[in-house]
């Protein structure tokens, strides 16, 4: 069968199962959306490109399946690099095609020409020029190999106009026609060392498993579970692992870090143990470093063997899927002793001194020397720091301003346990991880490595494409709404119903909060002012439904107005507290044993 | 003055990488972005064309070596990487220099050279140039010696290197590779 190489392509992402891409199209890509109006894959036609590229991300982020974009040459790829990057530091699956200009015009600096290969080397997993026509199906092929196996990521296929006119006789490659010879991710650890890393969480007596976002990705969910609850070790979910382990477990800590709460923070300080699960040791969670965990041996499992030893030295490193490596170590522990047992199940919604002493032991073995009731001090003092140094906010009732918290809170009670929450980056960000409640994996898209202002919109976008039985909000700032907002325009006229929160505070708020703190109050271009642009106006003219909020009594009302509208996307202007500040918190560089709680709580710190 | 030699801070990695566009950009580019310093870097394609090997010394000063290895090994279209401790493997490099040789001094460098067993390559009214294959701390010998009578033009190759081969009864390459990280890398010495 003979195809042009733009028929191959669209015939390569239906043979790779896709059902829906993102994109805007232009000259370079030109052939490539003609056969689009024949294809079984629904095409998303997005106002912006980077929308195309967030919204890919919030697609993959909760399907777990590699989001598409596709875009044209030049000005269409260059926007798509800020997607990619995002996309690259949180291992976002993504397949990200481009128009090129002809090969004949290549580094002549044509008409919307642009080195995007090699712009994107650096924030690519891979990416390929295609040359030759004949290549596509085995470079998709390859793409989507690429961008889901090992650690995930983004990966770019140029695609120049002559090569997308060109004929050439249709195939589709077996696994063993890729050309990958020097690709082979890692996925099952070393049994000895897994067995090493069990017997190290049967000694610790004040252990932690340190969840990141590789639980997600290895879909290890219900394996974490399992571990936490055998072992009666209390886990704490980092920004890109909230809903791996459900908050309202009581073995579950929550997020530590920089904006993380107290004792999630305090207890990786004090810890004996630390084992990491896909997480990273990220600067915003370690702080200080030499001064992070000091008296912690570290189990470091990651399928990117890059990342073991690169910050912080493991005793046990293991390379290898989160998933496999954990019913490795489940497996390790049944054999030293430590058995599954229906009786570890725990209930929802106590405190760490409230779960179950964990898995019993088989006598005369390893797990029997130490017992799990060996954890009951720890489990008590992390339920002592819960107690004294809780998440806490003041809302008056009546005349007090509007406090970003309360408006989360509120939220979260009215809507369904599962809904999908996206956020833009900033205060309002480390708000929703904060005050929602997240029990379910996949329901929480966010920017975290990149720190990509404007990525709730289109994300939300993406997320309610690919969840659409789910309800989807996306909580964002009045500073990253004003960044994407347009792809409201592409919501309305697709009919996703997503809703926006807009905790609009006037501010670029984190900025502010910095400025307050470290800079003397010296407020450096960071008012938006409230009421420019008008929100529920601008909402209006994209063809939503607009809502404002100016005072606590209106929250639940509204809120619930919004939430039973389901044919248009709803967009709610919540007028918040400009002076509100997310405590926890540690100045950047400083150690973490120097965490400042809300000024309510006296000033705390374990200093 | 020796800035060759066996500086301890300078590990040879020879790298296999496939002989596609822009692989050089990309292990470039990686070492640019990751802030690791390149000494010196030699490429050309291997005996199978489908390859191109690289020999790149790196300065492990301000990052650790594992680190550098397991980063190059994430590059997709880089096969194995293997590193090859000097006092297990052979290294050559080439220089070629254009010096100053008037009346006086022509003798001498014409007699150093051939000490060298380098050759002369182009002979000037009052310069010669001069090539020199050898391992790199003697090309550092014979450059400091010829700096004395005036270098004018002075380019070094950067190091090409192999395994030693095992003399001993069994045969085989010395310092077969440890399989640290993954089925392809090897790491010998």
């Amino acid at each position: 069968m003979q195809l042009t190489g733009a028929q191959a392509l669209i015939k390569s992402l239906e043979m790779e199962q896709v059902e829906v891409m993102f994109g805007l199209p232009g000259g370079a890509i030109l052939p490539v959306y003609d056969p689009i109006i024949d294809s079984s894959i629904r095409h998303i036609l997005v106002r912006h490109e980077q929308g195309a590229g967030h919204m890919a991300e919030g697609y993959a982020q909760v399907t777990g399946r590699p989001g598409v974009a596709m875009v044209t040459s030049g000005p269409g790829a260059t926007n798509v690099v800020t997607p990619l990057a995002d996309a690259y530091m949180d291992s976002i699956p993504l397949v990200v095609v481009t128009g090129q200009v002809a090969t004949s015009s290549i580094g002549t600096d044509a008409f919307q020409e642009s080195d995007i290969t090699g712009i994107t080397m650096g924030i690519t997993k891979h990416n390929w020029l295609i040359t030759d026509v004949r290549d596509i199906p085995r470079v998709v092929a390859e793409a989507f190999h690429v961008a889901t196996t090992g650690r995930p990521g983004p990966v770019l296929i140029d695609i120049p106009k002559d090569v997308a006119n060109a004929a050439m006789d249709w195939y589709w490659p077996d696994p063993s026609d890729l050309d990958l010879p020097g690709y082979h991710p890692v996925s099952v650890g070393d049994p000895q060392l897994v067995r090493q890393a069990a017997e190290l969480l049967l000694h610790a007596t004040r252990p932690l498993l340190y969840a990141g976002g590789g639980i997600l990705k290895s879909r290890a969910s219900d394996s974490l579970l399992e571990l936490a609850e055998r072992t009666g070790i209390p886990v704490v979910t980092t920004l890109m692992a909230r809903g791996s382990f459900p908050d309202s477990h009581p073995l579950c800590l929550g997020m530590p870090g920089m904006h993380g709460n107290y004792t999630a923070v305090t207890a990786m300080q004090r810890s004996d143990l630390l084992c990491a699960l896909g997480s990273r040791f990220d600067d915003r969670v370690t702080g200080r470093l030499d001064a992070f965990a000091p008296e912690a041996k570290i189990i470091h499992v990651d399928i990117d063997p890059a990342e073991l030893n690169k910050v912080r030295r493991a005793d046990v490193a293991i390379s290898g899927d989160c998933r496999l490596v954990i019913d490795g170590l489940l497996q390790a522990l049944s054999d030293l002793g430590l058995a599954h047992s229906d009786a570890t199940r725990v209930a929802r919604g106590g405190a760490p001194s409230d779960a179950a002493p964990g898995g019993s032991a088989a006598p005369g073995t390893m797990a029997s020397a130490y017992p799990r009731r060996q954890l009951v001090p720890w489990r008590s003092q992390l339920s002592e720091w819960q107690r004294r140094y809780p998440l806490v906010y003041d809302q008056q009732p009546g005349v007090g301003a509007l406090k970003p918290q309360f408006v989360l809170e509120t939220l979260r009670e009215a809507s369904p346990e599962d809904t999908i929450v996206a956020s833009g980056v900033g205060q309002h960000q480390m708000f929703a991880s904060q005050w929602w409640r997240f029990d379910h994996p996949y329901t929480w898209v966010n920017s975290g490595g990149l720190g990509t202002m404007g990525f709730a919109v289109p994300a939300a976008i993406g997320a309610k494409v690919g969840r659409p039985d789910r309800m989807v909000w996306a909580v964002d700032g009045d500073g990253c709404f004003q960044m994407t907002a347009q792809e409201l325009v592409t919501a309305s006229s697709e009919r996703i119903p997503v809703k926006i929160a807009i905790l609009n505070n006037a501010y670029l708020g984190m900025v502010r909060q910095w400025q307050e703190m470290f800079y003397d109050e010296r407020y450096s271009e960071v008012y938006l002012s409230p009421d420019l642009p008008d929100y529920v106006g601008w909402a209006e003219a994209m063809g939503c439904v607009g809502l404002r909020v100016e005072s606590a009594e209106e929250v639940a009302s509204v809120i619930d107005k919004a939430n039973d509208i389901d044919d248009r996307p709803v967009v709610i202007d919540f007028r918040t507290d400009a002076a509100e500040k997310v405590y926890p918190m540690v100045a950047a560089g400083d150690s973490n044993d120097n965490i400042v709680v809300d000024p309510s709580l006296h000033g705390g710190g374990v200093r | 003055m020796s800035v060759y030699g066996a500086d301890k801070r300078h590990h040879t990695l020879t790298v296999l990488v496939e002989n596609k566009a822009g692989v050089l950009a990309r292990v470039a580019g990686l070492f640019s972005r990751r802030g690791f310093n390149i000494f010196s870097l030699a490429v050309a394609p291997s005996d199978d064309e489908r390859f191109s090997r690289i020999t790149i010394v790196v300065d492990v000063e301000s990052v650790p070596l594992d680190q550098i290895i397991k980063q190059l090994d994430k590059l997709v279209p880089v096969v194995s990487i293997t590193e090859l401790d000097p006092s297990s493997a052979r290294e050559r490099e080439l220089l070629m220099a254009t010096v100053e040789a008037a009346q006086g001094s022509r003798g001498q460098i014409i007699q150093l050279v051939g000490v060298f067993e380098g050759k002369i390559v182009d002979v000037g009214h009052d310069r010669l140039t001069v090539a020199l294959e050898g391992a790199p701390v003697k090309l550092d010998d014979f450059e400091d010696l010829i700096r004395t009578y005036g270098i004018v033009d002075l380019q070094r190759t950067g190091r090409v290197a192999l395994p030693k081969l095992d003399r001993s009864a069994h045969g085989g390459q010395a310092g077969d590779g440890r399989n640290a990280f993954g089925q392809d890398t090897e790491r010998a010495g």
